[in-house]
């Protein structure tokens, strides 16, 4: 009891030096806490998946006797955690290496579809008619194309590539998210405060940037959510047509498809990769969803 | 014939938060009671707990209200439905908002007897335009064939009541129901609502923020405050001798004082000068007149320190006026003299000084405080803006501009959106404060608060005229707020200047006709006004 009672003061001691440092641990948990559990499970799988592209491949490669069987659509074995394909090779290896394909290219291109479709919403929205104008019936022309076909003239022209890739998705992409971006910036392009801004005598890109991003940010998040899984679908659907990533290497819309014949067989081979998809953009949307601070943001604090 | 309302401990809350608070009254057979307060008061929270109902997040916690011997809080969710739109009907603040713009008017208005089954649809198409007649609608017998859109605010409010009337209720709930209606407007719908409530005996709970409407229609007063009875009592009792020191300010707030007049320079030279203003919307033709012309042959001074009032109803083209002058929407035709020299019609035209002079604040104090920035950034922009300021001489001049619309310096850190009505409003003329303008355009900056905390800004906004020695355009609706502020009315309709009055004349007439017709339809805080208005027009007619 007593050398209990002599330690504390030490400790006590110490307290001053920590609280800010505690109240940043505070802080960073409460910030977690924001999300709630849906939002925390989808976080872990989203950081499991990135984790998978950025690491996955270099760690697995020193696993050797992973990599081959002699059987075909092998079942779910501890050798292999996911069976083994319709060349014997493992599941398991082959959907983590298909995670930075699919994860890398369709992250890269939603971003680069939703960001150029906010920009070009936001200065359309900013500078009004001609502009305005102008932007929409040129975006409206690429959304006529099918998207499939354009994927397939853009692979015919420029071969496959990932950054080829990369492009389609996005010019595919882009005409959606500007036509929700626009809708939202002309809402509250005609509100007071923007009519403030302007009053004042501020810039195109001060009332794009400050005034009119700031309140269309979370439902354009919501959005990159829901084209990230066009996305992912899309450059599935390519690659099950063979025009998307090259084998050996494989995205999971192609491990999908090389394994397709095993479907009547009800093997891992076809459904892992397919529920990585499902996981992926499930994951997704449940972060988004539960971001936090937008909750915040009604009860006044920031 | 109405039924007694007896209304017990009624408690209802929303989470942790009480809105209101054990609140205990009842209401004879065919009386009129009003539930007054300001906005978060719990009135409407009240009024819809009559029908057993609770906004969503709310819930009644405890009490219980009978109407006639029924109690409506224990009721199956099935039999409340029965007894809404049947036993008690709501009348709601905006009809505009509670029409379905899709349906012919007499489909709406003869829903609730379909509904509740109380008479064929030919008996109550019948009942409908009587109704209509009694409430005074042009064309009783082929209004109902029109769609929403094509009849006024005033009609439609009176169309509601219809609806609300045509199952013969024993409880009428209006809910704030001349709020959003021009004056002019007002006094027809409010004749016609206290001629049906009186001929039916109905039972009625008025709720209204106006004392001066609800002096006209009720028979008892109730006083809310945070959701906590104030004051219950007669009319006639609450306006002579009101008990509650909360009354008391609420009167003192509905019978404006005029402000002292601030110091109108000498200067021969005006500071707004307009000469033969003319704007307008939709494209021009060949002489550079717009399509749908709005306003026509404005002029006006407006010396530096002086307040100039201008009101108008909607439509008068009052509010155009003020976007004219600020550049908003360029003038068709004729000049805008600012301290002499002549303002480019459109707003990317003028430079950013010519800029800063004129500021705006508007009417909904929501929509002009950007949601997702702080107060600090709201206030810190201008002074970054025009005048370079940053570091500690812009916290120190954001702490004044606070400290000038009395404000407390916590507010610097919090969003709009954890601000009352009346402190966004605030904010939105301290903002204006900020770059130091010669002249402020006022558009109907008190029409969305309430009466005590519109008071509360009018008092700032005079005080602040007179330290800072700014010029105010003041635009309002409610003449009786414009008197209390402006040296000078100017009375506008249909896009005219119908007549310039000054504060030294107010009281003296005679004046335009329509300046005397606004002048009369402002409801006066005593009861039996409306009374000896009806007389007045049908001794006239």
């Amino acid at each position: 009891m007593k050398t209990h009672v002599s330690i504390t003061p030490p400790l006590a001691a110490a307290k001053p030096v920590s609280p800010g440092y505690l109240a940043r641990c505070r802080s960073s948990i409460s910030w977690f806490g924001g999300f709630g559990w849906s939002g925390l499970i989808g976080l872990a799988i989203l950081l499991f998946w990135i984790g998978a592209a950025l690491f996955g491949s270099a760690l697995l490669a020193r696993l050797p006797a992973l990599n081959s069987s002699v059987q075909i659509f092998g079942p779910i074995s501890s050798a292999h955690w996911l069976g083994t394909d319709y060349l014997g090779r493992d599941m398991f290896i082959r959907v983590i290496d298909g995670a930075s394909y699919t994860v890398g290219v369709a992250f890269i291109a939603t971003l680069l579809a939703s960001g150029i479709g906010t920009l070009l919403a936001l200065f359309a929205a900013a500078s009004g008619h001609w502009i305005d104008a102008t932007l929409s019936r040129a975006l409206d022309t690429v959304t006529s194309i099918p998207s499939k076909m354009f994927a397939l003239i853009m692979v015919a022209g420029f071969g496959s590539s990932v950054s080829m890739l990369i492009a389609t998705a996005a010019i595919i992409y882009i005409p959606g998210a500007y036509r929700i971006a626009r809708s939202m910036a002309i809402n509250i392009n005609a509100l007071d405060y923007v009519t403030v801004a302007r009053m004042r005598g501020e810039g195109t890109f001060y009332i794009m940037r400050r005034e009119i991003l700031p309140n269309i940010v979370g439902p354009m998040l919501a959005d990159l959510g829901l084209r990230f899984v066009y996305i992912v679908l899309l450059l599935a659907g390519l690659s099950f047509l063979g025009l998307g990533v090259q084998p050996p290497a494989a995205d999971w819309g192609s491990l999908v498809r090389e394994n397709i014949g095993s479907l009547a067989g009800a093997s891992a081979a076809v459904i892992a990769p397919a529920l990585a998809i499902a996981s992926l953009t499930i994951a997704v949307n449940l972060v988004i969803d539960n971001l936090p601070g937008r909750s915040l943001r009604k009860r006044g604090v920031k | 014939m109405g039924a007694s309302v007896i209304v017990k401990d009624l408690c209802i809350s929303a989470g942790a938060q009480t809105l209101v608070d054990k609140l205990s009254f009842e209401i004879h057979p065919g009386e009129v009671l009003a539930l007054i307060g300001e906005s978060g008061s719990g009135k409407t929270t009240t009024a819809l707990a009559l029908m057993g109902y609770a906004r969503r997040g709310c819930h009644i916690s405890g009490g219980s209200v009978h109407i006639g011997d029924v109690d409506v809080l224990t009721m199956t969710a099935a039999q409340q439905r029965a007894l809404r739109g049947h036993t008690v009907a709501y009348i709601a603040q905006s009809a505009a908002a509670s029409f379905n713009p899709s349906r012919t008017i007499i489909d709406q208005v003869i829903e609730p007897a379909r509904i509740h089954q109380t008479c064929s649809p030919a008996e109550a198409k019948v009942k409908a335009i009587q109704l209509f007649r009694e409430l005074a609608l042009p064309d009783p017998d082929t209004i109902g064939e029109r769609y929403p859109h094509q009849v006024s605010g005033g009609q439609l409010q009176r169309l509601m009541a219809a609806m609300a009337l045509i199952t013969d209720p024993d409880l009428v709930i209006l809910d704030e129901p001349t709020t959003a209606l021009d004056v002019t407007t007002q006094i027809e719908v409010l004749r016609a609502f206290r001629r049906v409530v009186r001929e039916r005996r109905a039972t009625a709970v008025y709720v209204s923020h106006d004392l001066a409407v609800v002096a006209q229609m009720a028979d008892h007063i109730l006083v809310l405050r945070n959701g906590q009875m104030q004051e219950r009592n007669s009319t006639k009792q609450i306006l002579e001798q009101p008990a509650s020191d909360y009354t008391k300010s609420l009167l003192a707030a509905a019978r404006p004082t005029p402000r002292a007049a601030g110091k109108v320079s000498d200067d021969s030279q005006p500071l707004l000068d307009l000469h033969a203003l003319a704007a307008g919307y939709g494209p021009r033709n060949a002489r550079g007149e717009p399509a749908k012309l709005i306003l026509q042959d404005i002029n006006l001074k407006l010396y530096r320190g002086q307040a100039i009032g201008v009101i108008g109803e909607s439509g008068s083209g009052k509010s155009t006026l003020a976007r004219a002058i600020a550049g908003l929407l360029p003038p068709s035709h004729g000049t805008i003299l600012f301290n002499g020299r002549e303002l480019k019609p459109a707003l990317a035209q003028r430079d950013k000084e010519e800029l800063r002079q004129i500021q705006m604040v508007f009417q909904i104090a929501d929509t002009a405080l950007n949601p997702s920035h702080t107060i600090a950034d709201i206030l810190a922009r201008p002074l970054q803006f025009y005048k370079g300021l940053r570091g500690a001489p812009l916290q120190r001049r954001i702490h004044a501009l606070l400290d000038l619309v009395k404000l407390p310096h916590s507010v610097a850190d919090r969003l709009p959106g954890g601000l009352s009505g009346g402190q966004k409003q605030r904010v939105n003329l301290a903002r204006a404060l900020a770059a130091d303008p010669d002249l402020i355009l006022c558009d109907e900056v008190t029409s969305a608060l309430d009466t005590v905390v519109g008071a509360a800004v009018l008092d700032l906004m005079t005080e602040l005229r007179r330290e800072l020695n700014v010029s105010y355009l003041f635009i309002s609706h409610d003449l009786h707020t414009v008197r209390a502020v402006c040296d000078e009315i100017v009375v506008m309709q249909h896009g005219r200047k119908l007549a310039q009055v000054a504060r030294a004349d107010y009281d003296r007439g005679p004046h335009h006709p329509y300046y005397q017709l606004l002048e009369r339809s402002v409801p006066e805080l005593r009861q039996g006004w409306l009374d000896e208005m009806d007389q007045a027009t049908t001794l006239a007619s």
